[in-house]
């Protein structure tokens, strides 16, 4: 009789990568629905030609390398990578800036690196930043919320927009587009206008900006079925989103008037999304219990930092990036103590 | 069961980083009584069955040896005899495969049983030992053959005398069998409970240690119950105690196991003896008991068949050198066809490429596992650095660090991760993502470093011969000069005895010297 050869363990796995990558996409189901329904279907659409981009990108470079593209497609990964840049991106960008971004993020930053598992930036950021500082234009037009917009782009009318550039008969850019509500906070406090004038705008609602509130309200809740999933663990969300908060009170308690309230920078731009979906991505961000909480802490004062004195009112990407830099050196320094090494039990 | 849990002492337990739930897969066997197999009619009994010294043959081939008669002697300190485990002929000693990772044959006496299964003359009991010379009573569990039955089979004696350097305090029963499917050792307690406390009882003389604590996992609530019952009955309550401990793998690790009943951890590299503790595995206080109380050394074990390959699993004592292929039959053979054979449970064992594999001293389970219960993992993909090994790991390591070390053949920076810490339980491979086998690139790394140092001393043992060799040579050129000074010295010390002679010479030479002169002189004086 023949059997089979092989290492312990002897019985099932428990994990697998693809099954991770998946619930990642099923926790990010609502955040999305949300963007949706405030700012249209751009978002989806993008969304869709970002999936379709990365994976033939991703099945260009492996069949390239010579191996072959199915197990690397089936771990999903590059649908995360798709899945957050979209996110990340205005929902009306047009599509070539869209495909610049994802080859840039799995060709250059993901696969040349050696693909899954070995680059050392999260590829959905720096393709973020990467169009950001060369487009700067297109990657700041972002719509209005719903409740505030004059006019609800149609389907056909947003994959129009995508595909080549052109509005709706009578329709002007002004028209559906807003500043978002960290690029309104920043431009009304230049104007030296205080916080209760700067709060008059229609643009706020009720702990954030306007819309994009409860997007991050439904992004938490996301992040929260993975904590209770076991994908992540609440090292990285908990000290990002702690030290933000922490960074945002103390200078708001110092003068509320010119600076924003703390819920300002927990619910108005990315940090939700940012903590709980971007800085915990496994590859780039730091691996021992106590180097998440420096790693995440330190994101979040980059982000408070980055916005308040920076040159860009968003900051999470530029924060994240930095240390996924820093990921190693905090690795190296903060190993734990290993069993029979020193310690109280001796 | 109400009553084990009703009489929960209030012990403080520790815990340990780390470790995994995974479903234990007992109740497939631990109903099953222990119960006797049919005598084999070939026993392959493995010279080496211990940690140390492999044991020298005494008996001779074509013997007629008997039940419990000596046929392997012990070579040193750390070593262990072997002892045919029933009566019939010795008829060859030849290379078998041995329950070994690597699949490796061994040296095996092969013993045609002739079905009697007649005792040799045994040593007397040692019924009176606690007023005997504690010398006297480890020569009877060395030469018991008693090694470390939890797996890693270590001496028992040796383990029992631990020197006087260091006081041990507390004796560790290790009864948490937490490796999923087995359930031997479980059985064990249920059944034989009086009998591990007797063997209990005399390694706590013979340490005389200060406390004895018999840590249980809390899922063989049976097991604890009839320990404690059986406890009740002894002398031995003022010392003792039964501690069920939460059911986590694997807390029957030793040091895990150390760690959780006494909160002290052994340093790295060291044993459980440098914190005044000496642990054992129930199975092998059962055979102390059986070597002093009876004069019987260890010549079967109980061994768990389980694994939904398996029609009947069952408990059964086995005569060592038993092939498991008898074993598996005496269950009712396969199910189905298994996808693995392992000798061992699932989280540790190993697989055997043959079932005619015998079973040894430390063989306590044979799992044979269907396809679907051990399905092939698949390729390998690459490591997410997600984390999870380190979350798992007992010893707090970094097995993802150690990964890549493993995979960059760095064996420095791998031993700066602690690799010789990793106590192998398969945890981080269990729970990784990307499917890697992370503990066989800890195994390969280990033997990667055993073999470069084992290159390394060699190298230095030839250095050190060329060194002595080129210092030889150096020291036979300067003797042969020095012989040759001494002869020159000799003849000069000769030559010189008449000092007129030498006066002549000087004499003789200075005439010569002048009559040269006064002919160029001469020669010059004559104009052309």
């Amino acid at each position: 009789m023949k059997t089979f050869i092989a290492s312990s363990p002897h019985v099932a796995r428990v994990n697998r990568v693809d099954r991770i990558m998946l619930q990642v996409l099923l926790a990010l189901i609502p955040g999305v629905l949300a963007m949706t329904w405030y700012f249209g279907w751009g978002l989806l659409i993008n969304m869709g030609l970002a999936i379709v981009f990365a994976l033939l990108a991703e099945s260009a470079v492996l069949l390239a390398r010579g191996r072959s593209p199915l197990p690397a497609i089936g771990d999903l990964s590059a649908v995360v990578t798709a899945v957050l840049f979209a996110i990340s991106v205005p929902p009306i960008l047009p599509w070539w800036l869209t495909l610049l971004g994802i080859l840039f993020a799995i060709v250059l930053v993901k696969q040349l690196y050696g693909g899954m598992g070995y680059n050392p930036f999260n590829p959905a950021m720096a393709a973020y930043v990467f169009l950001l500082v060369s487009y700067p234009v297109a990657m700041t037009n972002w719509l209005t919320p719903s409740m505030l917009a004059e006019h609800h782009l149609s389907f056909m009318e947003s994959l129009r927009i995508i595909l080549d550039g052109s509005l709706p008969q009578g329709l002007t850019w002004d028209a559906i587009t807003s500043a978002t509500p960290l690029d309104e906070m920043r431009g009304k406090l230049d104007q030296n206008l205080t916080l209760d004038q700067i709060r008059q705008s229609p643009l706020w609602g009720n702990f954030g900006g306007r819309g994009w509130e409860w997007i991050a309200a439904w992004f938490l809740l996301g992040g929260l079925y993975l904590l209770w999933r076991r994908i992540i663990t609440w090292h990285i969300p908990v000290s990002m989103l702690a030290s933000l908060l922490v960074c945002a009170t103390l200078f708001w308690t110092l003068d509320p008037q010119t600076h924003p309230f703390p819920a300002f920078h927990l619910f108005s731009g990315a940090a939700i999304l940012g903590a709980f979906f971007i800085a915990t991505d496994p590859v780039t961000a730091s691996t021992t219990q106590r180097g998440q909480i420096i790693f995440g802490a330190t994101i979040g004062v980059l982000v408070y930092v980055i916005r308040t004195w920076g040159g860009y009112p968003d900051a999470v990407a530029f924060a994240v990036l930095l240390m996924n830099i820093a990921a190693p050196m905090i690795d190296h320094y903060t190993q734990p103590r290993v069993f029979g090494h020193g310690g109280k039990g001796i | 069961m109400a009553v084990a849990q009703a009489s929960i002492t209030d012990r403080r337990l520790w815990t340990f980083h780390g470790g995994i739930h995974i479903p234990d897969e007992k109740a497939l066997s631990n109903a099953a009584a222990i119960e006797s197999i049919a005598l084999p009619r070939r026993l392959l009994v493995p010279l080496q069955q211990h940690i140390g010294a492999p044991a020298r043959l005494i008996a001779t081939v074509g013997e007629q040896v008997l039940k419990a008669q000596m046929i392997a002697e012990p070579t040193g300190l750390v070593s262990s005899p072997i002892h045919a485990p029933s009566s019939g002929t010795l008829v060859a000693v030849e290379n078998h495969p041995v329950p070994h990772p690597s699949g490796l044959t061994a040296p095996c006496a092969v013993i045609e049983t002739d079905g009697s299964d007649s005792w040799a003359e045994l040593p007397p009991p040692l019924t009176d030992y606690p007023q005997l010379d504690p010398e006297r009573i480890r020569e009877r569990i060395r030469w018991a053959g008693v090694v470390g039955m939890g797996g890693a089979s270590f001496p028992t004696s040796v383990k029992l005398s631990p020197g006087t350097e260091r006081q041990i305090h507390t004796l560790i029963i290790n009864g948490a069998e937490c490796e999923p499917y087995i359930s031997c050792d479980d059985r064990l307690m249920r059944e034989r409970a009086g009998h591990v406390l007797e063997g209990v009882r005399i390694m706590h003389h013979l340490l005389e240690v200060k406390q004895v604590l018999i840590g249980i996992e809390d899922n063989k609530p049976e097991a604890i119950e009839a320990m404690r019952l059986a406890l009740t009955e002894t002398d031995m309550r003022a010392y003792t105690e039964i501690v069920p401990i939460p059911t986590l793998y694997p807390s029957g690790g030793e040091k895990q196991l150390i760690r959780i009943l006494t909160g002290k951890e052994v340093p790295t590299k060291g044993i459980p003896a440098q914190v005044g503790i000496v642990c054992q595995n129930v199975g092998t206080a059962a055979a102390v008991a059986d070597a002093v109380l009876e004069g019987r050394p260890l010549v079967s074990r109980v061994v768990t068949v389980t694994g939904r390959a398996i029609a009947n699993p069952r408990n059964l004592q086995v005569p060592i050198g038993t092939p498991a292929e008898d074993l598996i039959a005496h269950c009712g053979g396969y199910r189905e066809t298994p996808a693995r054979l392992i000798c061992g449970g699932p989280m540790m064992g190993f697989t055997l490429r043959t079932a005619a594999t015998p079973v040894t001293k430390a063989a306590n389970c044979i799992l044979a596992l269907t396809a679907e219960e051990s399905p092939d993992p698949g390729p390998a993909l690459a490591c997410i650095r997600c984390g999870r090994c380190a979350q798992a790991c007992p010893a707090s390591l970094l097995p993802q660090q150690m990964y890549w070390y493993a995979r960059a053949k760095d064996l420095d920076r791998i031993q700066d991760y602690n690799l010789f810490d990793c106590i192998e339980c398969g945890c981080c491979a269990q729970v990784c993502p990307s499917h890697i086998p992370l503990v066989q690139y800890y195994r390969f790394a280990k033997t990667e470093i055993w073999s470069r140092e084992q290159e390394k001393r060699k190298s230095e043992q030839a250095r050190a011969r060329h060194a002595a060799k080129q210092a030889r040579l150096e020291r036979q050129e300067q003797e042969r000069q020095a012989k040759l000074r001494k002869q020159k010295e000799a003849m000069a010390a000769k030559a010189p005895a008449d000092p007129d002679k030498v006066g002549q010479q000087k004499a003789a030479i200075e005439a010569a010297k002048q009559r040269v002169a006064a002919k160029r002189a001469a020669a010059t004086d004559e104009p052309s």
